[in-house]
């Protein structure tokens, strides 16, 4: 008698082959989604709603129903689809660029109205898909094709914290920052997406998580390298932790007034 | 001042209450909108029906979210659609050109009103060139019908809602400020049209089958020509079977008189004092601006001498006069950069300075 201990997500399209570089957390994000969806039994009433990036092909892995939103606009076409089919399960697939710098209104408005909808946001402090320009959430200091000399907030400003955004809208049921770094931290990174789901089942309004990931290829660096820079320098910035959860009474205290 | 409706009787309404009712009949089941003068009542008619008939209606942050928002309930198969106006329906451009690359049936109202940029919020016939010729990027067409009436309000309203579903294309109905503030006796019927069987393409959640996909990303170029010549190919089928104008008077006329929407109105008023004047005046009416019916101005342009482009804006539709009629015959313009229409006697005195 043998025991089945191991296998491909029902939710991946049979034969996937990621098209993603080698050593990027993009394919690890992906599975830990269809795992969530085979747990959750999910897949027969999703549509996904995928973006402009490197997540653009998400469709190519994942097998469900799919629509690809212009840049930034996901989580509008998320809206559109929810508030058509309040029976399915709607979840959007994004990039840092997407969600947060051509997508902002898009998607903080979605969370301020407390969409019944779920979002996964890579953060991988640049522009992947393009050959890693500076975006939205790219490092003071971090050396990108369009910060040549590093991010300085003479030129640049300051990077987006966007866990902590989403989780100060009113509308947003669960907000949280995970990454992909370790096994246990990949163990807490599947732990977010189910309850960035569950909330939506439960129809409590927006879940959303934040996966910091690597760009071995745009940061030059070896996927054990990109790996480090994640903890050693991402996580300083951006720090994992869930941010707000509705159903633990937990809230964020991201900023407190000065005169208390 | 709204109708309940559908119903035999006739109601005293303004267009842009009788364009949402119309949609509201036509069984519209999601209206995203963002507000702007002057076709704002249609969103607040919207906001109220919609809640009461446990529809979907979203007050969007931006006119860009709201078309996108479209897209997305109308990937669902549902009748969805927004309604803005001129340099609001910029924002929704690049929206546009995804639903036509994703073949999907949104419905725009399209209020126009003076610009370039902000204008202002007169009536105005400047965004022909946005409907017809599109802002969006890449090789598409939206099916763009143009009123002249509140009643056309309505009809084609249910029109739009219909082509949209029946070619899986963007249609836009592409009235101004003049219809959408103006009333008149207005006659709300059933909706005519069969329902389309979407069944086929609709995201419905991959159950006993794999995921399907709404896509305009086409990585490989052979993938990118075979899309476009089917999509042209629509576009040819649509020209052929939806093509739609009114003529009056077009057999025996000198001068033919070419105008569209609530500007028509005087112009076909003109053309009855030309030929009390003894001018042989005719009139031709675009009901489809795009199906342009250019094949009938073509024919038309070996009977007749002149044509004369009747417009509110400084000269849009008269390129497309001008490209049916090929040189054979002359083709003008009268023109009045925004506002009301000229008056009948206006353009009456123009043609006499043309002819």
């Amino acid at each position: 008698m043998t025991t089945q201990v191991f296998k491909i997500p029902e939710s991946l399209r049979e034969n996937v082959k990621y098209s993603f570089c080698p050593g990027c957390d993009h394919g690890v994000a992906v599975r830990l989604v269809a795992e969530v969806l085979d747990e959750m039994e999910l897949k027969e009433k999703s549509i996904l709603v995928a973006s402009i990036g490197c997540s653009v092909t998400l469709y190519d892995f994942l097998n469900v129903d799919s629509i690809e939103a212009p840049h930034g606009r996901a989580l509008a076409e998320a809206t559109g689809v929810k508030r058509a089919r309040p029976d399915k399960f709607v979840f959007t697939y994004q990039g840092d660029g997407d969600f947060a710098s051509i997508g902002l209104a898009e998607s903080l408005h979605a969370a301020l109205r407390g969409e019944n909808v779920s979002a996964i946001c890579i953060n991988n402090t640049t522009y992947g898909m393009t050959g890693g320009q500076l975006g939205p959430t790219t490092l003071l200091g971090q050396v990108t094709t369009t910060s040549p000399t590093g991010r300085n907030l003479e030129y640049y400003g300051y990077p987006v914290k966007i866990a902590e955004h989403v989780a100060l809208c009113d509308g947003t049921a669960f907000s949280a920052r995970v990454s992909l770094d370790s096994v246990a931290n990949i163990r807490k990174a599947k732990q977010a997406i189910k309850k960035a789901f569950e909330v939506q089942r439960q129809g409590l309004g927006f879940g959303f998580v934040e996966i910091l990931s690597t760009c071995p290829t745009n940061w030059k660096m070896s996927p054990s390298k990109a790996h480090e820079r994640v903890r050693n320098e991402m996580m300083k910035t951006y720090v994992s932790g869930v941010y707000k959860d509705v159903t633990s009474g937990e809230q964020a205290h991201i900023m407190r007034p000065s005169f208390v | 001042m709204i109708a309940e409706a559908p119903s035999s009787k006739k109601i005293l309404t303004k267009g842009n209450y009788a364009i949402a009712q119309a949609a509201i009949n036509a069984g519209c089941e999601c209206y995203f909108g963002y507000p702007i003068t002057p076709q704002s009542e249609i969103g607040e008619f919207m906001s109220g029906k919609m809640q009461e008939l446990g529809r979907a209606y979203v007050s969007a942050e931006s006119e860009l979210a709201a078309m996108n928002m479209v897209i997305g309930a109308c990937s669902t198969g549902a009748k969805a659609m927004t309604s803005s106006s001129s340099c609001a329906v910029s924002l929704m451009q690049e929206a546009l050109s995804y639903a036509t690359s994703d073949e999907l049936p949104v419905v725009l109202i399209s209020v126009m009103r003076g610009g370039p940029g902000l204008g202002n919020i007169y009536p105005s016939q400047g965004d022909y060139f946005q409907a017809t010729k599109g802002g969006g990027n890449g090789d598409y067409r939206l099916i763009v019908l143009a009123p002249s009436t509140v009643q056309e309000c309505v009809d084609l309203t249910y029109k739009a809602f219909y082509l949209a579903h029946k070619y899986k294309n963007p249609t836009v109905l592409l009235a101004d400020g003049l219809l959408g503030q103006m009333m008149e006796p207005v006659e709300f019927k059933e909706y005519p049209y069969p329902e389309i069987d979407n069944s086929s393409w609709a995201l419905t959640g991959a159950k006993g089958r794999d995921g399907r996909v709404i896509r305009s990303y086409a990585p490989l170029a052979e993938n990118q020509c075979v899309f476009l010549e089917k999509l042209f190919a629509k576009y040819k089928a649509i020209e052929e079977n939806e093509t739609e104008w009114e003529e009056i008077g077009t057999e025996d006329a000198d001068v033919i008189l070419v105008s569209f929407g609530s500007t028509s109105r005087n112009v076909k008023t003109a053309m009855k004092l030309c030929r009390e004047k003894g001018i042989k005046a005719g009139f031709f009416r675009p009901i489809t601006l795009f199906p342009f019916p250019s094949k009938r101005l073509s024919e038309l342009a070996s009977k007749t001498k002149k044509m004369i482009s009747v417009e509110v804006n400084m000269g849009q539709m008269i390129n497309d006069v001008r490209l049916a009629v090929n040189g054979k015959i002359p083709v003008e313009l009268i023109n009045k950069p925004v506002g009301a229409p000229p008056a009948p006697e206006e353009i009456v005195t123009r043609i006499e300075e043309l002819i």
